[in-house]
């Protein structure tokens, strides 16, 4: 071969190679005549990779049956509930009615708000229940680590498009609800409602895309996409059902309050442990921030002692004080978050990819 | 030629040893070793693959040939030794390595839902190609490999010949300089196969591409082969071009001679018996395999002929690779068996299942 090349001594950072335009679809004479050209060196930024992953991810989202259906799930509740939410919006004496449509509910119909908070996980698990797993059966990722990208970005890119499409759908969903609800109500939401919406959406988004996290990270862990489905369905349901059940009996235990001592010693020790053990649950944090972002009357969000209400203004919080109030529950979603998708990177990273 | 009678690696052409012209040696691996726990998968792997040769890593399952492919690669971590493409450490820069390697692996998948066109053009953006350069490498692939008519049908719906070779065009998006495929005969029709092996040859030969070729499939592989390294429980048993194993057989003077006459009886088995060297005679059908130390034919051919025996069938094995697959595998077998017989055996039970994994 007269191909050239600088040998070992070059850190091979630069490589002599084969003309692009050739790709050795010519005999010898067409490489060896560009022998001694430096052609640029093809050093695929990690960038480059993970844009291209991003976007690949993003469109097998989008075209999926799977997504189609989650959208017609969200819009088919979200419709109902709002169509409760106007029905029962002539009783309310709230100042901020156009959040109404967002929280209350009708007679027999949840909140747009409460419906999200039980079927927003199965957004994020039917985006990421098979991300790797189903990758590894078709026998795609061993072929994609083998490109010139970072590893890593196999997983980001994942995560990323999953938030994206997330993000597209609660907000699209969010706004369209609004507007449907200005249409049929006359209603007109001012900025600080359109705020306090605005802060629900995304809170809406980290929530979700906690779910994906951890559908990403189930699909990692288990071999079949079953697999991965239905650990990650049991812990939605472990969440939003009998984690209040387990606080309340663990607080009970440790904290009793089933005599008149108990009472007298214990109440609020054993309300403040259960709701902290409650707010362990994703569920739970999120259901309390939105509830106090989409309600300004909502004052407080941990146990509130008779002698603290002495004095206390009965008024609405403004939307920098209910922020405030749910800070900690933003940071603590985002942290749910991190844990589950970092868990599944380094999983991810320390896995040997081979054929099955 | 040394023959130690061990089985660890005896290399037969010693003419190329590592460094002497580093240039033209494209893939260096020194004492590359990788342990499953206690499975020993690869062990102490020295070997250099020169440019545009095709190099044949020949074994059974399960003889750590995929594992030495994933080292390379830098998909997985060497527990000892270390291995360089083109200048660049294989766990230290995989990424560089990757930018010039192809990896077509066993059984390569591909997104069935979308179409081979698409397909490719996912693989060349990850590989940093664009715009029309992309398109046009595409089509130019497409053409190669001979599915243009089906770069629009969705991967799905293609046979499994198809899905190779559009498994080719996908290695190739990248423009490598060097091309490993892992098994990519297997389960191809003969017709689909020998287009296939046409291919490959093609890259090395007219691309001056360098390519490594995993299989235990040996008929395909040593038409196309320069060389070939057999690998037989993660030893290299031996390595070099196939008339270099083949003289190296007949040193170690093996013969296996395929003998059928008639009338077959205790007179010509007689003979046989007394000749000089005869090891072994086994009876196939009505055929005579006669192992031994020389070449017994010039007295065979007399003695039958004088005796008036009719030969149907004489052939002197040794020329393919499937005698010299035979040999050595035999050999590395009974190295085994001698030094460590029992110990072997329970460690064949207990990572088993492990070891069919690391095919």
């Amino acid at each position: 071969m007269k191909k050239i090349t600088n040998g070992a001594e070059d850190s091979g950072k630069n490589k002599n190679r084969p003309s692009e335009g050739n790709l050795g679809l010519h005999a010898v004479g067409g490489l060896s005549g560009n022998g001694g050209q430096v052609s640029k060196a093809r050093r695929v930024s990690g960038f480059t990779g993970l844009y291209a992953l991003f976007r690949k991810e993003m469109a097998d989202q989008l075209r999926s049956r799977r997504f189609l259906i989650m959208l017609l799930l969200i819009g088919g509740t979200s419709f109902a509930s709002l169509y409760g939410a106007i029905s029962e919006l002539s009783e309310s004496t709230s100042d901020y009615l156009f959040l109404e449509l967002y929280t209350s509910s009708g007679s027999s119909i949840p909140s747009f708000m409460s419906f999200i908070a039980l079927l927003g996980p199965i957004v994020g698990l039917a985006l990421g229940f098979d991300a790797i797993n189903s990758e590894r059966q078709s026998n795609t990722l061993n072929r994609l680590v083998a490109q010139p990208i970072y590893r890593d970005s196999i997983i980001i890119g994942k995560f990323l498009a999953g938030t994206a499409v997330i993000a597209i759908v609660i907000y699209t969903m969010g706004i369209a609800l609004g507007a449907i609800g200005v249409l049929a109500t006359g209603l007109t939401p001012d900025g600080e409602e359109v705020l306090r919406i605005f802060f629900f959406l995304t809170f809406t988004v980290v929530y979700i895309a906690f779910w994906l996290a951890l559908a990403i990270l189930f699909s990692t862990v288990c071999r079949h996409s079953a697999t991965s489905a239905l650990v990650t369905i049991a812990l939605w349901i472990f969440f939003s059902i009998f984690m209040s059940l387990l606080a309340t009996i663990i607080a009970g235990a440790v904290y009793p309050i089933n005599t008149y001592y108990g009472q007298m010693f214990n109440q609020v020790k054993y309300y403040t442990l259960k709701l902290n053990l409650n707010r362990i649950s994703p569920y739970y944090l999120y259901s309390e921030a939105v509830t106090t972002i989409m309600n300004p009357s909502v004052r407080s969000v941990n146990v509130v002692t008779t002698s603290q209400l002495v004095g206390a203004i009965s008024s609405y919080l403004s939307l920098g004080q209910s922020l405030l109030l749910v800070w900690p529950h933003l940071v603590g979603l985002i942290a749910e978050m991190i844990v589950a998708f970092g868990c599944s990177y380094v999983g991810f990273m320390r896995q040997e990819i081979r054929t099955n | 030629m040394a023959d130690n009678g061990t089985n660890k690696m005896e290399t037969v052409n010693r003419g190329d040893g590592i460094g002497s012209e580093k240039n033209d040696h494209v893939i260096e691996m020194s004492h590359l070793t990788k342990c499953y726990g206690k499975k020993v998968a690869v062990n102490d792997l020295t070997l250099s693959i020169r440019r545009g040769e095709v190099f044949g890593l020949l074994g059974p399952n399960g003889a750590g040939k995929t594992t030495t492919i994933l080292m390379l690669l830098g998909l997985t971590e060497p527990s000892g030794g270390q291995a360089t493409i083109e200048g660049m450490d294989c766990t230290r820069d995989p990424l560089g390595v990757k930018s010039i390697v192809g990896y077509l692996p066993d059984n390569a998948g591909f997104y069935g839902d979308m179409t081979g066109r698409q397909n490719l053009r996912f693989t060349g953006r990850l590989n940093g190609l664009d715009g029309q350069e992309l398109e046009d490498r595409i089509e130019t692939l497409l053409k190669r490999v001979d599915i243009e008519y089906a770069g629009d049908q969705k991967v799905g719906t293609y046979s499994r010949g198809m899905r190779q070779r559009l498994g080719v065009a996908d290695v190739l998006m990248k423009d490598p300089e060097v091309i490993i495929m892992d098994e990519p005969t297997l389960g191809i029709d003969p017709e689909g196969m020998r287009k296939l092996l046409i291919l490959i040859r093609q890259l090395a030969v007219e691309d001056g591409r360098t390519i490594l070729i995993s299989s235990h499939q040996l008929q395909q592989i040593q038409q196309i082969c320069d060389r070939v390294g057999i690998f037989i429980e993660g030893n290299l048993i031996v390595e070099g071009t196939l008339r270099e194993l083949e003289e190296h057989i007949r040193k170690e003077g093996s013969y296996l001679l395929e003998l059928t006459v008639q009338p077959l009886d205790d007179q010509l088995l007689g003979m046989l018996y007394q000749q000089d060297g005869v090891k072994k005679i086994e009876k196939e059908g009505d055929k005579f395999m006669i192992t031994s130390k020389k070449d017994i034919r010039p007295k065979l051919t007399q003695f039958l002929g004088e005796n008036g025996y009719t030969v149907y069938h004489l052939h002197q094995r040794g020329g393919d690779l499937d005698e010299i697959y035979r040999v050595y595998f035999e050999k590395a077998g009974q190295a085994d068996e001698r030094s460590s017989y029992e110990k072997n055996n329970k460690r064949r039970g207990r990572f088993g299942k492990k070891q069919k994994q690391a095919v």
